[in-house]
């Protein structure tokens, strides 16, 4: 296969990549590390490096529709960004120390908990007293609703500042989003609202996949032949599933993506333990 | 107008998605070079082997665009990419400071110097 074919089908594939990410809510990033391995034999420090920028690409051009849709809290996630670059920065550090196979295996077990969160429903919204630690750092909003503004105010703090450090540990080590990690920390633990939780956590992907993209570039894991690709084919890709969201069927759109996900996900574990 | 969260977080958004453009055409042009100047066999993904200096210092990159290197073009255009996030949190910082909201102004330079320092100061 020569350079031009090469770049071509993989721009197709990274493509249709964005196009599910962006339909499913789950991002393109989950599935181009195992697309990139699996399917197209590359190393999986390359696959990352590759990962991470389309991660950031994605972010970075949905913001300007996110912010006109007034879901998102920049407090909270500017607050939280602490956790997940710090969380980014030991990740893309332990990238270099542990065993691909291992990196192989966790990327696995992440991808079949995305699958289960994706599908399963959310929590119900429950009025806790505010957390006094959230009052003083202004973690508080008001949430546009058919009826006036709805106020909230996030609850257990400590919680969701720790789940957003291991968000970021594994964004750092895996090149993924970890959306699912992060709307689980804001929805879950902080009890934000689950609109103000997923809007948020766009805006947060971008920054956290910039602090250990940082570190995979200057470690030489950014091939740019390689990323170019992949980059445009994902950038392309979530910009026309974005657009078609509104016509989509999305409950039937995610069980399909949960169940390529599922398969996906047993293919790099078993992958990773064979050595094959 | 007055400074709120809104008004910093659309100035964001818009920038941001200058910066995705930007660099998305420059990466695009590099491509275009790249796949002009290079039509044999492709290039081994399967071993890591790590990318040259010349690519992952600034001034190796710089100094590659200066001679029109296509490889040094596309991860220019990949800088700018990584640069948006960066530049995001330093217009959050300067807008918290016209909202004169200090503990928000300590937050985001906390975040821009984690930031900053995975990019240029860490090996």
């Amino acid at each position: 296969m020569n350079e031009l074919w090469f770049a071509i089908i993989l721009c197709l594939s990274s493509m249709g990549a964005g196009l599910l990410g962006a339909l499913s809510g789950l991002g393109g990033g989950v599935v181009i590390v195992p697309l990139l391995t699996i399917a197209f034999h590359v190393d999986i420090h390359y696959a990352i490096g590759a990962s991470l920028v389309s991660v950031i690409a994605t972010s970075s051009g949905a913001a300007a529709a996110y912010v006109r849709e007034g879901f998102s809290n920049i407090r909270v996630g500017m607050f939280l960004e602490i956790a997940t670059t710090l969380g980014a920065l030991v990740g893309a550090w332990l990238t270099t120390k542990v065993p691909t196979e291992a990196i192989g295996v966790v990327f696995g077990m992440v991808l079949l908990y995305s699958a289960y969160a994706s599908v399963t429903s959310r929590h119900e919204e429950i009025t806790e007293k505010p957390d006094p630690l959230a009052l003083r750092l202004r973690l508080t909003g008001d949430l546009p609703t058919g009826d006036g503004e709805q106020h909230y105010v996030a609850q257990r703090v400590p919680a969701g500042f720790g789940l957003m450090g291991l968000a970021g540990a594994l964004s750092g080590l895996l090149g993924i989003g970890s959306g699912a990690v992060k709307v689980i920390a804001m929805d879950q633990a902080m009890r934000l609202p689950f609109k103000v939780s997923t809007t948020t956590s766009n805006f947060m992907i971008g920054v956290t996949a910039a602090a250990s993209a940082g570190l995979y570039w200057r470690s030489g894991y950014m091939a740019p032949s390689l990323v170019l690709p992949v980059m445009l084919g994902v950038l392309g890709g979530s910009m026309i599933g974005s657009r078609l969201l509104v016509k989509a069927h999305v409950r039937t759109l995610k069980l399909v993506f949960a169940l390529v996900i599922v398969a996906l996900g047993v293919e790099m574990i078993v992958h990773s333990l064979t050595g094959k | 107008m007055s400074w709120n969260d809104k008004r910093i977080e659309t100035w964001v958004g818009a920038m941001l998605q200058t910066g995705v453009l930007l660099a998305a055409t420059i990466v695009l042009a590099g491509g275009i070079l790249y796949l002009t100047q290079n039509r044999g066999p492709r290039a081994d993904y399967g071993h890591f082997h790590g990318e040259p200096q010349q690519l992952t210092t600034l001034s190796g990159v710089m100094h590659g665009v200066e001679h029109f290197d296509a490889r040094c073009i596309i991860m220019l255009g990949l800088l700018v990419l990584m640069a948006t996030p960066v530049a995001r949190v330093g217009m959050c910082v300067v807008g918290f400071l016209f909202e004169r909201d200090k503990l928000y102004v300590l937050v985001s330079s906390v975040v821009l110097v984690i930031l900053l320092y995975s990019l240029f100061f860490h090996k």
